[in-house]
């Protein structure tokens, strides 16, 4: 039981971070499918920066330095959807799968040149390892070991709430999604707030990227993506209904089918059932379809969400 | 009466030039990676991706069959293009176009390899496997309102965990190989029958998945231009109220051109494995060649005959990943080209009216009217 609380903090640190940052995305006008590929950018920058620093590298040092390295690459490669959507008024579900590609296909290709640089031509392999410093990130108590990603995803939580209610930056931001010609035509400046909404997710995206390899894992291989996490997100931000709050709980709920899989051969009446373990693997796609079947009816998303905004279209 | 247009203003002239402008800064951001990857063998490294097969024309033979074999190989992805198109043109993106093509798989090596049916009856399985997958996303998108992209990556996953249930039995496995058994030993009456197999140097692999693929590219061009149902269903595409609002069933249009889409990708999956030419191995990610259509369709123009060469161009490239140098480059560089393609292919939009205002009228100061008339226009082809 100790474990299935365990595995579920890590998911719910993940999809929270992950879903706050298509929140921001969508409720700003700009649909982030490409969350996924974010995810993969901001883990692999994380994953690549704690193999770089020295293994003398003090504790804080090396949590802020991963945190930081895999939100700006996260910002970066959600620049390439900003600017896409934005100022080329691209289709935003076309470059956000090309993100999600984009991002599987470079990540491979980066690391595996970094990994054949690193040791001159001897290992070919897309996968990283980081044991030590993943030890960094765990505090273990007397029952469940908790890690500091956690306590970093409840910071941000709670300041994304507050700022998305009592700002006017977010006030206006929320504005340009549902209506940014009204927006515009009282002096706020659209394509600023989407940058804004897109740059934010990236920034939150990236962070709930390295959380996803490095908080239950030491090893990750980069050929395989993130396994559809930045999807699941998303499932959790329309399950929330684009608000912080719900979308905090809904995110709580998916973790724990989602960790089912990671640990029901520790649960003995789930083990004895006689189910093939890859059924749990499902479980949290299976679920998220029936719970969006039944949510998606009366659906608040943001009015304006997918269209490029043009200014001469008023 | 059509007025004349210059040369460079055909929408169909700017759909190819932009699609061809696309495809090569892809190729040619592919030379940068590959000159920051190692830049003493960049210009090898491209220049083995784009010659490709055709470094066997010292003999014909030998030539005609990778050919063949091209051939075979583009036709899923073709397909998967073809439905992502059809979907796209209702104004659906069926991305869960992976997942039905993932439950082809199945249906297909299943019936084929497990229960010994003739390859027909594994074709129909693998299109009605294929529909259903296509089904689920179309109703819950036209009556529970749920967005068919999402639904479809969760059935994506969902398709590839069943597939690896479902496949990796002793039934279908070869458990010392960990790949699925050669259909041609177990059961040859599960081979698509051969086609112009002595034109392609006696390739084993060229069926009849060729020309079905050319018939149904053509089927879809004449539903889509010729018939109510396909005028319906771009009317849906353009406008959903305005369609509902014409006495056009919106919902019906919807889950039956998500049905038709899944039995396409399902078939893509069919005429690949029934050739023979490549088994099913345990994966942990859903194949990649659903995701490839995307760019296959929007490359191709969002037209069927475009997908076509557009499949082709696809599968080159990553084909020619394999004939790369392993010691300084990895064959996943081909696909970071491809996936820079279909990112480039949002800009389509942006290169069309960059080719609009090259052109001498001034008339066109009306920039915000233009690109939206021309779109429009353009979807019409």
């Amino acid at each position: 039981m100790a474990l299935l609380i365990q595995y579920t903090l890590i998911s719910s640190a993940v999809l929270i971070l992950v879903a706050l940052g298509g929140m921001f995305s969508e409720r700003s006008g700009i649909i982030n499918l490409g969350l996924e590929g974010i995810m993969v950018f901001g883990a692999m920058a994380g994953a690549m920066t704690m193999v770089i620093l020295p293994s003398g590298t003090s504790r804080f040092v090396l949590i802020i330095a991963t945190l930081c390295a895999a939100a700006i690459a996260g910002m970066l490669s959600s620049l390439l959807i900003a600017v896409a959507c934005i100022n080329f008024k691209a289709d935003q579900t076309l470059i956000g799968t090309a993100l999600n590609m984009l991002a599987t296909a470079a990540a491979t290709v980066i690391v595996k040149g970094f990994n054949t640089a690193r040791s001159n031509g001897s290992d070919f392999s897309a996968k990283l390892d980081y044991f030590t410093q993943f030890q960094a990130f765990q505090i273990h108590t007397k029952y469940i070991d908790f890690n500091w990603f956690e306590v970093v995803a409840l910071i941000l939580l709670v300041v994304a709430t507050v700022f998305f209610y009592k700002t006017k930056l977010a006030l206006r931001l929320r504005a340009c999604g549902e209506h940014p010609q009204a927006a515009d035509s009282v002096g706020i400046n659209v394509y600023a707030m989407r940058y804004t909404g897109v740059l934010i997710s990236g920034f939150l995206g990236g962070l709930g990227g390295i959380i996803y390899i490095a908080a239950a894992n030491s090893t990750w291989h980069f050929d395989q993506g993130v396994a559809g996490a930045g999807f699941l997100a998303l499932a959790v931000m329309i399950f929330g209904q684009w608000k912080p709050e719900r979308i905090a709980w809904s995110a709580v709920l998916f973790a724990v089918f989602r960790s089912l899989s990671n640990v029901y051969i520790g649960i003995d009446f789930l083990h004895s059932l006689p189910i093939p373990g890859t059924v749990y693997n499902m479980f949290p796609y299976i679920v998220s379809l029936v719970v969006l079947a039944f949510t998606s009816q009366n659906s608040r998303a943001p009015k304006a969400e997918g269209i490029p905004y043009d200014k001469g279209m008023r | 009466m059509r007025e004349k247009v210059s040369f460079f203003k055909r929408p169909a002239v700017q759909t190819i030039l932009a699609s061809v402008l696309c495809a090569v800064i892809g190729i040619l951001l592919g030379y940068v990676i590959l000159l920051i990857m190692n830049a003493e063998h960049a210009g090898e490294g491209i220049a083995a991706i784009l010659i490709n097969f055709f470094k066997f024309n010292n003999n014909s033979k030998v030539l005609m069959k990778y050919f063949g074999s091209f051939l075979v190989k583009s036709v899923p992805t073709i397909l998967c293009g073809e439905a992502i198109l059809f979907a796209y043109k209702a104004g659906l993106f069926n991305i869960g176009c992976a997942g039905q093509y993932t439950v082809g798989i199945i249906a297909s090596i299943y019936c084929s390899v497990g229960l010994g049916w003739n390859w027909f009856l594994c074709v129909i399985a693998a299109m009605v496997a294929g529909g259903i997958w296509g089904l689920i996303p179309g109703i819950l998108k036209a009556y529970r309102n749920v967005n068919e992209v999402i639904a479809g990556i969760m059935l994506n996953w969902i398709a590839l965990y069943v597939c690896n249930i479902v496949l990796g039995t002793e039934l279908c496995m070869d458990t010392t190989k960990s790949e699925t058994h050669d259909i041609a030993k177990v059961n040859p009456a599960g081979i698509l029958p051969p086609f112009m197999k002595d034109f392609f140097g006696g390739n084993d692999y060229i069926t009849i998945a060729v020309p079905i693929t050319v018939i149904i590219a053509i089927l879809i061009l004449v539903v889509l231009n010729k018939t109510t149902f396909g005028y319906e269903l771009k009317a849906t595409g353009h406008n959903k109220d305005a369609a509902k609002y014409a006495g056009m069933n919106a919902k019906r249009n919807i889950v039956l051109t998500l049905v038709i889409s899944g039995a396409i990708a399902g078939l893509a999956a069919a005429l690949l494995y029934l050739t023979g030419i490549e088994h099913y191995k345990i994966s942990g990610s859903v194949p990649g060649t659903g995701f490839d259509g995307i760019a296959v369709a929007f490359l191709g123009g969002l037209h069927p005959i475009g997908t076509i060469f557009a499949g082709m161009l696809v599968k080159y490239i990553t084909l020619g990943g394999s004939y790369l140098n392993t010691n300084y480059y990895n064959p996943q560089v081909a696909d970071l080209v491809i996936a820079i393609i279909i990112y480039l292919c949002g800009f389509v939009l942006f290169f069309k009216t960059f080719i609009n205002k090259r052109g001498k009228s001034k008339v066109k100061v009306n920039a915000n009217a233009e690109p939206s008339q021309k779109t429009a226009e353009e979807k019409e082809v």
